[in-house]
């Protein structure tokens, strides 16, 4: 097998790749579930019934594209400037204890403590995230590896005030923080279990950082970083202080996510994998598939918000582990970086060494 | 009393750095040829899974280290294809690895989950250096015998790296592909080999786990360790008996956190490994000996006749 460079590659045949590549790879994770004993065509009618033709279905794919899209745009802007964040699970987390801080410890008027519980999401989560791009900056150290150890230091840390200071007092035998007052609620969209708040937020923060990702000084600095840090040194870049302001960013829409899964759907503090199914590591996945532009990760976003959905469907209808949506997130991620490669190279067959 | 302290904090250490180690030289292996692959997390977990049920299924649990080795190698193989064939993003290749690990573990282990294990793998005493006075006793008896072997890999891979043309070669690999390639070396073997190899490691980690450790399955049991061991790598510079040390430190760390649970809640004691691995990363970035050792093409696909 031999790889030859393609000289021009035109956005239609990237499209075409990638589309075919997730279309590969969804139809593995069928036949993963078809190797699991669930006939293919049951499987698909119970995804369809309970994913897309009942409206209530539907808002939840929505529901799930909310975390994802808002950790996906983040996630975007870091890997433009080459900050490896694995650690968005840990950052929604940490959002979603801020959140939770404020709603249960601080009462405030009306909406306020909406507002209030969105930026110490967007501020906790956002720090937690600077934290190993400091790191990176000052002493190289590698990011990949510090993110993902604060995933499971802030899992840890939800424990803690789950079990400990923060349980609830009426609740015997439940490690449950105690319920959010009503005005530190989202309302949800009349009928179906979707925090529409949460989709308006998701769609600003992706707008947002697109214009700032391709239209400010930041933004311009983190492309220049990320692609080409011998041309960014030359142009005066001060690279250390472009990476902190991108975790800044990039952790807080984490920690947005984070808010929304707390205020808008459970209303209390609780356990880590109650509060997020790994939207954080699949957030990767949404940023990758979006060429690493925040708008796209909406769209993305929905995708996987469906898998997540059809996931749930598989768990529900038809007794399939949850399990199989982290092995399809895996096998959607193979399948994305074979189509980078299809997309950068032509393929020869033949023997020898390549 | 103190010497009792120290022998058992070194003995239990040892218990819990053995699967750090086992991975963590398999790593080493892999990232001197010049592949890093990040999907240790995911070929421990498979490795657990499949040593498992082959245990289970045959009664023997020497088969079952077999197969988690083999898992391992062969999911291993899928990293090499993607990472050296397709000369595909290394790190995101191995996080796949790691997702695709995680979840069919998670599927096909839900039949398994909490049943005991009939037959573990039995502890060993070594005869001779378990009458050592003072550390014989802790150290060389009731151990499992996977963690011997892991010492006694240790030992023959730093041999083999610095002491055989094998190990020239494979460093060569790592440090400058395209010189090793003039010389003759078919740098794309070198790197399959090293990075399958390195799979089977992580595999029979995975196994100590579920085989020794803690003779079950448990669904994501390996519990980060995967990435921890990747820690290990970069604390030990490259260097397969730095990296006893290190992963022997790290276990005796966890077990003396693990006896200050009368003053610690057990969700800060968990959080321990964890907060160690960041500790140790900084300090090794601290030392400028430890950041000039990555082997120089580490991550970097290797494209034949082309200038870097």
């Amino acid at each position: 097998m031999k790889l030859v460079p393609r000289q021009n590659v035109s956005p239609l045949w990237v499209f075409s790749v990638y589309a075919a590549a997730v279309a590969g790879a969804l139809f593995l994770s069928l036949v993963l579930l078809a190797l699991y004993g669930v006939p293919l065509g049951r499987a698909l009618a119970a995804i369809y019934q309970g994913a897309l033709a009942d409206p209530r279905g539907f808002a939840e794919v929505l529901r799930r594209t909310v975390p994802l899209a808002l950790a996906g745009a983040g996630l975007a802007l870091a890997f433009r400037a080459q900050f490896w964040n694995i650690g968005a699970e840990g950052q929604l987390l940490i959002g979603a204890v801020a959140a939770s801080g404020v709603a249960l410890f601080w009462p405030l008027p009306g909406g306020w403590v909406l507002l209030a519980m969105a930026l110490a999401a967007f501020l906790a989560a956002g720090l937690w995230a600077v934290l190993p791009a400091l790191l990176k900056a000052t002493l190289a150290v590698n990011d990949v590896i510090t993110t993902l150890m604060l995933n499971y230091m802030a899992i840890y840390l939800v424990e803690w005030l789950i079990h400990g200071p923060w349980r609830g007092k009426s609740l015997f035998g439940f490690a449950y923080s105690e319920k959010f007052p009503e005005n530190a609620w989202l309302p949800l969209w009349p009928g179906t279990g979707l925090a529409w708040p949460g989709l308006l937020l998701a769609v600003v923060v992706a707008a947002l950082f697109a214009w700032l990702l391709y239209r400010t000084t930041l933004g311009f600095e983190a492309r220049v970083v990320g692609e080409n840090p011998e041309a960014a040194r030359y142009a005066g870049v001060r690279a250390a202080q472009t990476l902190l302001w991108i975790a800044l960013f990039s952790g807080g829409a984490a920690g947005l996510a984070g808010f929304v899964e707390v205020a808008g759907h459970h209303h209390r503090l609780l356990a880590p994998l109650q509060i997020s199914l790994g939207y954080g590591y699949t957030a990767i996945i949404v940023a990758w598939l979006g060429r690493n532009n925040p708008l796209a990760a909406l769209f993305t976003g929905l995708l996987l918000g469906f898998v997540f959905a059809a996931g749930d469907v598989a768990k529900v209808v038809l007794q399939v582990p949850f399990q199989l949506v982290g092995a399809a997130n895996g096998l959607i991620l193979f399948a994305l970086i074979a189509a980078e490669v299809l997309i950068r190279y032509r393929v020869q067959w033949g023997w020898g060494r390549a | 009393m103190l010497e009792d302290w120290l022998v058992t904090t070194l003995a239990r250490g040892l218990a819990f750095a053995a699967p750090l180690l086992i991975a963590a030289l398999g790593e080493l292996v892999a990232e001197r040829s010049g592949v890093i692959n990040l999907g240790v997390e995911g070929m421990m977990i498979l490795g657990a899974l499949f040593g498992f049920i082959a245990a289970d299924m045959s009664g023997n649990s020497w088969l079952g280290v077999l197969a988690a080795a083999g898992v391992g190698a062969l999911a291993a193989l899928l990293h090499a294809f993607f990472a050296v064939t397709l000369r595909a993003n290394q790190y995101v290749s191995g996080l796949a690895l790691t997702m695709v690990g995680l979840g069919l573990s998670g599927l096909w282990g839900k039949p398994f989950a909490g049943k005991p294990l009939a037959h573990p793998l039995s502890k060993l005493d070594l005869p001779g250096l378990s009458a050592l006075p003072v550390l014989g006793p802790g150290l060389f008896s009731g151990q499992s015998p996977l963690v011997y072997l892991g010492l006694v890999f240790a030992v023959l891979l730093w041999v083999y790296l610095y002491h055989t043309k094998g190990g020239v070669t494979l460093r060569s690999v790592g440090e400058n592909p395209a010189a090793a390639d003039a010389l003759g070396v078919n740098v794309y073997l070198v790197r399959y080999l090293a990075v399958v190899f390195g799979g089977a490691m992580a595999g029979v980690a995975g196994a100590y786990l579920s085989l020794a450790y803690r003779p079950t399955w448990t669904e994501g049991m390996t519990a980060g360790m995967g990435w921890i061991a990747l820690a290990i790598v970069i604390f030990a510079a490259w260097d397969p008996l730095r990296a006893v040390l290190a992963a022997w430190l790290f276990g005796a760390f966890y077990h003396l956190a693990f006896r200050w649970q009368a003053y610690l809640a057990p969700e800060f004691l968990k959080m321990m490994p964890y907060a160690f691995t960041v500790l140790f990363l900084v300090l090794s970035a601290w030392a400028k000996s430890v950041r000039m050792s990555a082997p120089e093409a580490l991550g970097r696909p290797y494209v034949r006749g082309e200038r870097e």
